[in-house]
């Protein structure tokens, strides 16, 4: 029989890069297949070309062994392939029907939506597949879980054969991620394949039966979970041996360098984002912030580097309160920020790299005299911290917008880390990163923590707040549910509070004796 | 694992509950408010016996029925107290989902006692000044209308303003020339469309920002407009190009010889007849169509749309020519309609307060409706303050409407449900 689906030499470049080279894959029925690589290796290129979100230079695409051409969605569609997007196609104002059947309406006279044909439908659906969903509910009223659920659904009600789920577990806590997989067993069950596509290395070696890596737009290696090992995986992707755990030393606090008071701040729809939360960072320790997105971490961050102001509540930095202060006021007493968006606050993208590197301190002394500023002294600093940190640019005068993420992440370290700073906020300081610069983004976070800053980490990769942190609170909702021990902490009790569930205190103790987990990137 | 075990799930952050009860007590307060304001300000300033005489035949109209004559301050210590109670009880309790319906019924009954105020020991027509309104409704209405085609797509439109003044002049001089008020409607209906491709073009194909595109339009639409009116159309030998003629007055059999309410309502040219035919058919196919459902989500999520197979930039075309449509036809009520002529400018800022009743009303039509009828009520009322017995400025009378929008959106409602995506040109990547 042949293949349910097979991509044949699928080329695609944009101006400047190479991103699929000669991309051959084979999905069989009923298979997971786990499309492993590093962020911008090319894996969602592939999977938008074989969804017809993109048109390939080169290439040929054969379902169930027809050959097609794929030009649309509606094409894709057609051939039973299906999509579930890393940021969901749902429109928040739409019921879970609606969304659904956008598209692929039912109707009666001519043009009239038959809603409950529809929902009819879908509730058969969430019967066969035990996919629990409320079909009149409003997407925007429901939870992230559910609402991947919705999207799961939408590729079932078009009766979709080949699914493609691209990093379907980003958004999840742990115990999410196990429904999902349950999710996808059955499918696989009724008859499905999956296209699973993902980086993390652990969620591979769980659940896929046939792993293809990818590495700089082209097919480095294909194997299952069985033949190979987590570090074999891991190389593969990098292309050298890589070092799955941060090294650390036990932290060494010292005194309290953040203090937060009853915090409370509203988002900018008015809603309240951060709910009466209190903490403490000390110095010479990294205090994570572990929760799903969306749970006020950006609004923390905000309002701790001044860009927010506080409703209520106070914070004290170095013992002095500044929740009114401007950021530059903030900045000037010690503090550091490396922000969630890199490419919206942490540069001007059309400046280059030696401006950027003055972006908070190109008012004082050597940079600035009177109003002149001083470019060669700029020049200068811009030269040496490109040595310094190992920026890979062709000059120091190059526009930061030219710069591939790790490097762009690293002109923001060096800018923040070679002033004399006692407070850092790094806030998703790895997200889209690869691995080399990961490694070395964590190496210097642990390296500031040593030198006796007081680090807060705030992200939403759990096995990265769980390899820097020191101590680590969880937020739910705008609250923090509990602050841990990095080293008794457990995968499942994070899991739960970021699930909002606060665990009893006998079963705290039975998740806490539980063997640690292997924690991976 | 965790559910066999007792666990606590947190429920919505009691900070958003905080919010919505404080928004519920606002709410009450306004309600409170305003019972207070009949009490202290008409009230108290009345004469116990004095009476208030409503008109309840407008002129000319052959359906008459008796003027409504009552002692002023019982009726508002009524209205007054209910106000007050509705107020106690939103705060209380509150009205949840039914709370914007009360908020209109407040509204009514405030201006209906400022009415009965103003008009205490003397008499007013209501009937006459509800049938003005309405006919003041139908291009803001009309003009919200094609507002809400655009931006339920996506694509801002401010050129609404342009779009009318465009189709009034077009459909003059076409039914000048033809004779045929049809051929005017229909030119007008057309130019409008022209106008919205136009913008449509701008801002789908070349991405231009929105609210230029919109503002280019209108500005070009009044000086196209104004120079070939005054270098043709006004001119005695081109006399024969502003004479279109207007739409006769349709008085519906039977409905039109109901006592106030037929000539109120059913005693118009047939534009007022079209504004709710359309309301009702735009109701009807935005929220229970496929047409509907799809147009909508190219304005929320066009990336959503797009990967299920929807055409984003045909929709969004379909809706600014629809749009531009509906602006056209508004437009053709000020020549057709309303004067029997062109003249320079003549929509006179209708169409933004058309944007304005878009936005009051939610981006729905039947909103749009009602707040066409708030801004078309206190119009009418501006044009007759001379009549009232109290001493007010016109101006003022003009103004308030608008101030209540400002008040009610900032303070009361917030920002309204825009579609998301609206104003963002959207990308393929």
């Amino acid at each position: 029989m042949a293949p349910v689906l097979e991509l044949r030499g699928i080329t695609k470049s944009f101006p400047g890069v190479l991103a699929n080279d000669h991309i051959d894959l084979m999905v069989e029925k009923g298979e997971i297949h786990a499309l492993l690589g590093e962020n911008g290796a090319g894996k969602t290129t592939l999977m938008n070309i074989l969804y017809g979100l993109y048109n390939p230079d080169e290439g040929e695409i054969f379902v169930n062994g027809q050959k097609l051409e794929i030009k649309s969605p509606v094409d894709a569609i057609k051939a039973g392939i299906g999509m579930v997007h890393q940021h969901f196609m749902l429109v928040p104002v739409f019921t879970v029907t609606e969304n659904v059947m956008l598209g692929e309406e039912y109707v009666k006279y001519g043009d009239v939506l038959d809603r409950k044909k529809a929902a009819d439908k879908i509730h058969e659906i969430s019967n066969t597949y035990k996919l629990e969903i409320d079909p009149d509910a409003y997407v925007s009223d429901i939870p992230v879980g559910m609402q991947q659920r919705v999207e799961i659904i939408k590729l079932l009600f078009r009766e979709a054969d080949i699914l493609i789920m691209d990093e379907p577990t980003a958004v999840l806590t742990p115990q999410e991620v196990e429904e999902l997989f349950k999710i996808i067993h059955t499918m696989i069950d009724q008859g499905k394949s999956i296209i699973f596509i993902t980086h993390k290395l652990g969620e591979v070696m769980e659940i896929a039966d046939q792993i293809t890596v990818i590495r700089g737009g082209k097919v480095v290696g294909s194997t299952t979970p069985h033949e190979s090992s987590l570090n074999d995986l891991a190389s593969m992707m990098v292309g050298r041996d890589v070092n799955l755990e941060v090294d650390k030393t036990e932290s060494k606090p010292g005194e309290v360098v953040l203090e937060v008071k009853d915090l409370k701040v509203l988002d900018p729809q008015g809603h309240v984002a951060i709910d009466n939360m209190s903490f403490n960072v000390h110095s010479g320790e990294v205090l994570g912030i572990a929760g799903v997105q969306g749970n006020g971490q950006t609004e923390l961050v905000r309002a701790l580097t001044g860009l927010l102001p506080a409703i209520d509540g106070e914070i004290y930095l170095l013992g002095k309160e500044i929740s009114k202060n401007s950021p530059r006021k903030i900045t000037e007493l010690g503090s550091a920020h490396i922000p969630e968006d890199r490419q919206k606050d942490g540069l001007v993208l059309a400046f280059p790299i030696t401006d950027n590197l003055v972006l908070n301190t190109y008012y004082l002394e050597p940079f600035s005299k009177s109003i002149w500023l001083d470019q060669k002294k700029i020049l200068q600093n811009g030269k040496e911290l490109v040595e310094n940190f190992d920026i890979r640019t062709p000059s120091p005068t190059t526009s930061a917008g030219s710069l591939s993420g790790g490097n762009q992440q690293k002109v923001i370290v060096a800018r923040e880390f070679s002033r004399p700073i006692k407070f850092l906020v790094a806030s998703q300081p790895t997200r889209g990163l690869d691995v080399g610069s990961i490694e070395y983004i964590h190496k210097r976070l642990i390296q500031k923590r040593d030198d006796g800053c007081a680090v807060l980490l705030v992200s939403t990769e759990l096995d990265e707040v769980m390899q820097l942190s020191d101590r680590i609170a969880v937020v739910y909702r705008g609250r923090i549910l509990d602050v841990l021990d990095a080293n008794t902490a457990t995968k499942e009790l994070i899991g739960l509070l970021m699930a909002g569930i606060i665990p009893t205190e006998e079963e705290k103790q039975k998740l806490g004796s539980k063997q640690k987990q292997i924690r991976l990137t | 694992m965790s559910t066999q075990t007792e666990t606590k799930t947190i429920q919505i952050s009691k900070g958003i509950l905080k919010l919505e009860r404080r928004k519920r007590i606002i709410m009450g307060a306004v309600f409170l408010v305003a019972a207070l304001f009949i009490w202290l300000m008409f009230v108290s300033d009345l004469d116990p016996g004095v009476e208030t005489r409503f008109v309840m035949t407008p002129g000319g109209a052959s359906a008459e029925a008796p003027d409504w004559v009552f002692p002023t301050s019982v009726y508002l210590n009524i209205i007054a107290g209910i106000s007050a109670m509705l107020g106690a009880y939103q705060i209380i309790r509150g009205f949840g989902k039914r709370t914007y319906s009360i908020l209109a019924l407040v509204a009514i009954m405030f201006i209906f006692s400022f009415l009965a105020w103003a008009t205490a020991g003397g008499s007013t027509n209501l009937a006459g000044l509800l049938r003005i309104m309405v006919v003041r409704a139908v291009p803001l209405t009309l003009g919200a209308m094609s507002g809400i085609l655009c931006e339920r797509a996506g694509i801002i439109n401010i050129a609404i303003e342009g779009m009318m003044l465009t189709a009034a002049f077009v459909s003059t001089v076409f039914a000048s020339l033809s004779g045929s008020l049809i051929v005017g409607l229909l030119a007008g209906v057309i130019s409008g469309g022209i106008m919205g491709l136009i913008h449509g073009f701008l801002c789908i194909k070349y991405k231009i920002n929105q609210i230029i595109s919109g503002t280019v339009i209108n500005i070009f639409a009044t000086g196209i407009t104004s120079y070939l009116s005054s270098k043709y159309i006004q001119k005695v030998d081109y006399q024969y190009l502003n004479e279109p003629g207007m739409f006769p007055q349709i008085n519906v059999p039977i409905l039109s010889k109901i006592p106030f309410i037929g000539p109120i309502l059913f005693s118009h040219n047939m534009f007022v007849f079209a504004m709710f035919i359309f309301v009702a058919l735009l109701t009807f196919l935005l929220f229970k169509t496929r047409w509907g459902l799809r147009l909508r989500s190219v304005g929320e999520h066009p990336k959503a749309a797009d990967t299920l197979g929807i055409n984003v930039f045909k929709t969004q075309y379909m809706a600014v020519i629809l749009g531009g449509m509906m602006a056209g036809f508004g437009g053709t009520y000020f020549s057709l309609g309303s004067s029997g002529r062109f003249d320079e400018v003549m929509t006179a800022g209708r169409g933004f307060i058309g944007l304005a009743a878009m936005i009051f009303g939610n981006w729905h039509p039947v909103g749009a409706m009602g707040a066409g009828f708030l801004f078309g009520f206190f119009d009418s009322l501006s044009v007759r303050a001379s009549l009232l017995q109290v001493n007010l400025p016109s101006e003022f009378l003009g103004m308030a409407p608008y101030l209540a929008t400002i008040i009610i959106l900032a303070g009361v409602i917030g920002r309204g449900h825009a579609p998301a995506a609206e104003g963002e040109p959207y990308e393929k990547e």
